[in-house]
């Protein structure tokens, strides 16, 4: 058990994304919905067995980046990675809607040095200088994980959920700190910038401790990307998608691995 | 406040005979409960689209205390909020006011006020919305047609945030 734990660990600090079949990645606010001049939220990020609980390692915030309703970046506060969880705080300072995305991608790599195992993580760039030229068993793989969650103070807008166009990205159509129980919300997933058909949602909602099954609702993407989502109740629901294609930036990876992890927050009629 | 109604109540009375008039009656409830604070309402009159048509009356808190503007409360009004509050700038002059303790509020609204000057002949709803601090919250709806050819009358009842709720439409 000791060892599984500790290579669980080792898995999901070096490559978050491949582990994700097992754990349920996620950043979940505090609030979603907010107002006032100065109103903070303050941001809990982990992979868990569970939703939303803390039990098995904190996300890493490396690539943490929250965007303001006006397009610019602002920085966490109080940031802080704890044994199960990281937190940050977040200070709404303009009214509008807020992004707060982990943007993971890059290449993972493993080869024998000297009868060794050796693993490796880094992007295109660093792959000429880093992995040796005559690496034995080489094997590369790609990923890009996109983990996110929205947060309004006031009145909505959409400049922060402009997409970059990598990876699995969810255009809402619904506004995302719009959705109330027993109202459709429709979405449009789109894979390198287009819309991609297809992807298949897996979406449960938080609270799993307290119920006997996941109760997730499945949702695929028709021929224009779009998926509609009917929320049963209120609560934090998290959306998962991942799919596999062979669109690396790199000859030596065959495959790549996308995802996209949403939390979002459905509200009482 | 109560002066504000006052004016609102007297400003009716010299209204001519025929205008076309709301009156709302709506009960706060007492409730035997640990720690006690006022209920933001809000009052608004929706479409049959399910938008706001009209904000009749919003009450909140507010004075500013340790825990910043009462305005830090108003999106737990969700529908109203949603609908509505979230693109409006509080306080809004005749709309907005504190808020009210336990017991029955009478509202009264002619059609020459500026809530109701501009609502359009057609089927509506009015709807009451109240959210309390460490409380619940509830929500009721009494549909109406306007103008009415036809005294109108209409009640619903709250189970734990709102009480009695009436709504008369006079021609």
């Amino acid at each position: 058990m000791k060892r599984s734990l500790i290579l669980a660990v080792a898995i999901a600090s070096l490559a978050a994304p491949f582990a994700a079949s097992a754990h349920k990645t996620w950043l979940r606010p505090s609030q979603t919905v907010l107002a006032g001049t100065d109103p903070w939220i303050t941001v809990d990020a982990a992979v868990s067995n569970d939703l939303f609980y803390f039990n098995h390692v904190p996300l890493r915030l490396d690539n943490l980046a929250i965007t303001a309703p006006d397009g610019s970046r602002v920085e966490p506060q109080n940031l802080t990675t704890g044994k199960y969880r990281s937190v940050f705080d977040v200070q709404l300072a303009q009214p509008g809607t807020y992004r707060i995305a982990v943007v993971n991608s890059g290449l993972f790599g493993s080869w024998e040095e000297n009868g060794k195992p050796r693993r490796w993580r880094g992007t295109p760039a660093t792959f000429a200088t880093e992995v040796p030229k005559d690496a034995k068993n080489l094997q590369i793989s790609q990923s890009v994980g996109r983990v996110e969650t929205f947060v309004t103070n006031g009145s909505p807008n959409d400049t922060a959920l402009k997409t970059s166009g990598e990876g699995i990205e969810l255009v809402p159509l619904t506004h995302p700190n719009d959705l109330v129980a027993g109202e459709p919300a429709k979405f449009r997933v789109l894979v390198d910038g287009k819309p991609a058909q297809g992807v298949e949602f897996e979406i449960v909602r938080g609270e799993t401790r307290y119920r006997n099954a996941q109760d997730e609702i499945q949702a695929v993407s028709d021929a224009r990307g779009e998926f509609s989502v009917t929320w049963p109740e209120p609560g934090m629901y998290w959306l998962e998608a991942t799919r596999e294609d062979a669109k690396t930036s790199l000859p030596q990876a065959r495959q790549r691995r996308l995802s996209y992890v949403a939390t979002l927050e459905v509200l009482p009629q | 406040m109560r002066a504000k109604l006052f004016i609102a109540v007297s400003g009716l009375l010299t209204l001519p005979a025929y205008a076309a008039e709301l009156d709302i009656n709506i009960e706060i409830p007492k409730l035997n409960v640990a720690e006690y604070h006022r209920p933001y309402v809000a009052i608004w009159i929706e479409g049959a689209d399910q938008k706001v048509a009209s904000n009749l009356a919003v009450w909140y808190q507010l004075k500013d205390t340790a825990e910043g503007h009462g305005t830090k409360w108003l999106p737990d009004l969700r529908q109203w909020w949603r609908k509505s509050g979230r693109t409006l700038k509080v306080p809004v002059d005749g709309v907005t006011g504190p808020t009210k303790p336990v017991g029955r509020h009478a509202l009264s609204f002619s059609d020459a006020q500026p809530q109701l000057k501009d609502l359009a002949p057609g089927e509506y709803t009015l709807v009451v919305e109240a959210a309390r601090e460490v409380g619940g919250r509830e929500l009721v709806r009494i549909p109406f047609s306007w103008p009415a050819k036809a005294p109108q009358s209409g009640t619903a009842q709250g189970s734990s945030e709102l009480g009695a709720v009436t709504l008369a439409v006079k021609p």
